[in-house]
């Protein structure tokens, strides 16, 4: 097959394809978003009536393709890291039913936080749930675990976890892709009841067959071929690339001379490779599929004074190996400072937590200062701050409770208009507690997307005890953030609020253009001054899609 | 041969228009590559940049290591200050002279140029300027590209069969005017 170039969220979405998907369900969300937009893009996936539009949040998306899978149908549900909150109900309790068609659930983890407000790692969630979790190393492994992830999936008869970093997601490479193969025929599990119905009898049952299960991943860890023991046959001239590494025998370790071993996790391993260009002087296991291959890891660590652990995200291995204790053998990583404790990996810091020397030539010059990311010129949310902003002076303690989306860049000069920006929908309902608590005036603003992924559930709660805030669901009709995706809001927002009981006289639209910006605080003061739920609802559309339609007429 | 690029400019100047086209030129080659970009909340204005791996290998990072950048190819010349730390002793600076100010604290001008001009390698042209007065304002990246062209490690005839192949369903118009913007730079570069 022809080597194409692609980056590793649309190596993901080729081998999804090519597998025989019936469906992606997916909400958007940095560094994930790609997966879901080159499904949609696809001429092929679109020949076979593979199913893409973007769903309301992750956990409706997860939710939507168990049932798929449920039908007997291959499908993957794609989200960022923090997305993966969202959806976790539905996640830790399709461990407990398992599957019925392959699904592989990816999440996008983002270290560094180069788009996210935390930097969670997804593979404690694998763990968690007790199911198996592929870290693909480069993104030719991203395309064969998800091209082999579902056949895996169905073999065991769980969910499999894909974790990607940012990196992982967002940089190209050339991958050689498989014969695509078709898609699975409608078919209900015969023992539906027993392991759908997660009643406490069925579900006890359930836990304990997830437990037996555990003995199988891990078996299957330990065979697979993206876990690799890899020995310094010729630490002086051993070709690295090709890694002549064979997955060894314990006994081919002995004679290994140095006592450091180094596990390598995921894209860890790149950089590790990056370091030692003329071959690895070091027993080195990559890890790319979990549970912890223990076999192999014991392997290491008898042959190993130390251990170097070199993994993107939270210290996981790190803290398997060590134990609360850190008695054994003697590990080094995030934990004791070889590593910084945050931020993703780079091959200057495994450099230097290898020892070796990282050179510059040159500095940054003094002169050069931060280009923060801004709002957009010409952007809707630029006159909803520049109003909202005027207002509020009139008022000593006004508070602005934000939200996740574009309009969190007011949170930066020349705005500095938002108070809060926690999580999806988190506007609404602190805004609420916060008026409960006798805060006055107690502003949200959300976007459009984020008020129907998470806002519309806290709106009814200040509906149902009478708040006294105002909502103001800046209304771009896209998803803006992440690109310009879908919103699940376009159209629907004024019968959704009247639907939830917002008072229709306090239910107001405006368009937020220069010419409207008396008319724009004069609504948002009256609306601060009513006792009770107020929504306002400027809207324009996203100055980004709006260019992008105009380029294609 | 391995060629390390970082691309650098400011959210929505289209640095991996410049990316595509030294990727399409290296696949032709058949020669190995590896890019990290960056997509998400920098977008909007931020600083932004690719790291642009080539190598007749195989790659392992996909980010490039402090010291050992080639080539710095900015859109802006401030950014083009800011990926320094990556560049290799003997690397190269080439850079668009003209600034993108979108913050209110922009620096003086002249104190980003005399910081550009104490480089030993540089290359610093209008690449706006010089699309506009070929007739070719929509190609300024591509004069870019070639003013950058003889420190990529690509035969600059793999340059233009890349701007043929992924100008091609544009029409022959569009493919001769980005050539014309390609050599226009790299005419620059070797004045």
């Amino acid at each position: 097959m022809e080597k194409q170039l692609f980056l590793g969220d649309e190596a993901i979405a080729q081998a999804a394809i090519d597998a025989g998907i019936s469906g992606v369900y997916s909400y958007p969300g940095t560094p994930s978003t790609e997966i879901t937009e080159y499904i949609q893009a696809s001429p092929v996936a679109k020949e076979n009536g593979v199913r893409s539009t973007w769903c309301c949040n992750e956990k409706t998306a997860l939710e939507a393709a168990l049932g798929m899978s449920y039908a007997g149908k291959r499908t993957i549900s794609c989200m960022k890291h923090v997305g993966l909150n969202v959806a976790a109900d539905a996640f830790m309790n399709i461990a407990m039913t398992g599957i019925n068609g392959g699904l592989v659930i990816v999440t996008a983890d983002d270290p560094s936080m180069h788009s996210s407000q935390n930097e969670q790692d997804s593979r404690f969630y694998g763990d968690f749930a007790m199911i198996p979790v592929l870290e693909p190393s480069n993104q030719q492994e991203a395309y064969d675990m998800v091209y082999d992830g579902f056949e895996l999936s169905e073999r065991l008869g769980y969910p499999v976890l894909l974790r990607i970093t940012t990196r992982m997601a967002h940089s190209r490479s050339g991958v050689i892709t498989r014969k695509p193969l078709s898609q699975n025929q409608l078919s209900t599990p015969e023992d539906g009841r027993q392991r759908f119905v997660l009643l406490p009898v069925n579900a006890r049952r359930r836990f304990k067959v997830l437990i037996e299960k555990q003995d199988e991943f891990l078996k299957c860890s330990e065979e697979s071929s993206y876990n690799q023991l890899i020995l310094p046959l010729n630490p002086l001239k051993g070709t690295l690339l090709q890694h002549n590494a064979q997955s060894c025998s314990p006994n081919s370790l002995l004679g290994v001379v140095g006592k450091l071993g180094i596990i390598a996790c995921g894209i860890a391993f790149n950089y590790l490779q990056e370091n030692f260009i003329e071959g690895f002087q070091h027993p080195v296991l990559k890890i790319s599929q979990y549970p912890v291959p223990k076999k192999q890891l014991q392997q290491l660590v008898d042959t190993c004074d130390e251990i170097l652990v070199l993994e993107d995200g939270f210290p996981f291995v790190e803290n398997q190996l060590k134990g609360c204790l850190g008695i054994g053998v003697k590990v080094h990583g995030r934990l004791d400072g070889s590593i910084p404790r945050d931020g993703e990996l780079n091959p200057d810091i495994v450099s230097k937590a290898l020892g070796k020397e990282v050179k510059t030539y040159y500095t940054i010059p003094e002169v050069v200062t931060g280009r923060p990311p801004a709002l957009c010129q010409g952007c809707g949310h630029r006159d909803v701050y520049e109003a909202l902003n005027e207002v509020i002076k009139e008022y000593e303690n006004a508070k602005v409770f934000s939200d996740i989306g574009c309009y969190t860049l007011g949170a930066l000069p020349p705005f500095r208009a938002i108070d809060t920006c926690v999580d999806m929908g988190a506007s609404v309902t602190m805004a609420r507690g916060a008026a409960e608590a006798g805060l006055f005036p107690s502003i949200a603003v959300i976007g459009d997307s984020t008020f129907t992924h998470s806002g519309m559930t806290g709106l009814l709660d200040c509906v149902n005890n009478n708040a006294n805030v105002l909502i103001i669901i800046s209304d771009n009709e896209t998803t803006g953030m992440t690109g310009g995706q879908d919103s699940s809001a376009t159209g629907r927002l004024e019968s959704i609020c009247l639907g939830i009981g917002v008072e229709p006289e306090h239910l107001r639209v405006i368009i937020p253009l220069k010419k409207n910006f008396e008319e724009m605080k004069t609504m948002i003061r009256e609306e601060i001054e009513y006792k009770g739920v107020s929504v306002i609802i400027p809207r324009r559309e996203c100055i980004q899609t709006y260019a992008r339609k105009a380029k294609v007429k | 041969m391995k060629v390390n690029i970082i691309l650098s400019g400011v959210g929505g100047q289209g640095i991996l228009s410049i990316a595509a086209v030294i990727g399409k030129a290296a696949l032709k080659d058949g020669l190995f590559m590896k890019q990290a970009e960056v997509h998400g909340m920098s977008q909007r204005g931020g600083d932004v940049q690719s790291n642009l791996r080539i190598s007749d290998q195989p790659i392992a990072s996909d980010l490039i290591a402090k010291g050992s950048a080639d080539v710095i190819i900015s859109l802006e010349p401030m950014e083009a200050l800011r990926y320094l730390p990556y560049l290799k002793k003997d690397g190269w600076v080439v850079t668009n002279s003209k600034p993108f100010i979108n913050i209110p604290n922009y620096p003086e001008l002249d104190k980003i140029m005399d910081a550009i001009n104490a480089l030993p390698n540089k290359v610093m042209l209008d690449i706006e300027q010089i699309a506009k007065d070929l007739g070719a304002s929509r190609s300024a990246n591509i004069v870019m590209l070639g003013a950058a062209s003889p420190y990529i490690g690509i035969d600059y005839s793999k340059l233009e069969d890349g701007i043929r192949s992924i100008f091609g369903r544009k029409g022959d118009e569009i493919v001769a005017t980005n050539l014309k913007a390609l050599a226009a730079g790299r005419a620059v570069a070797e004045r």
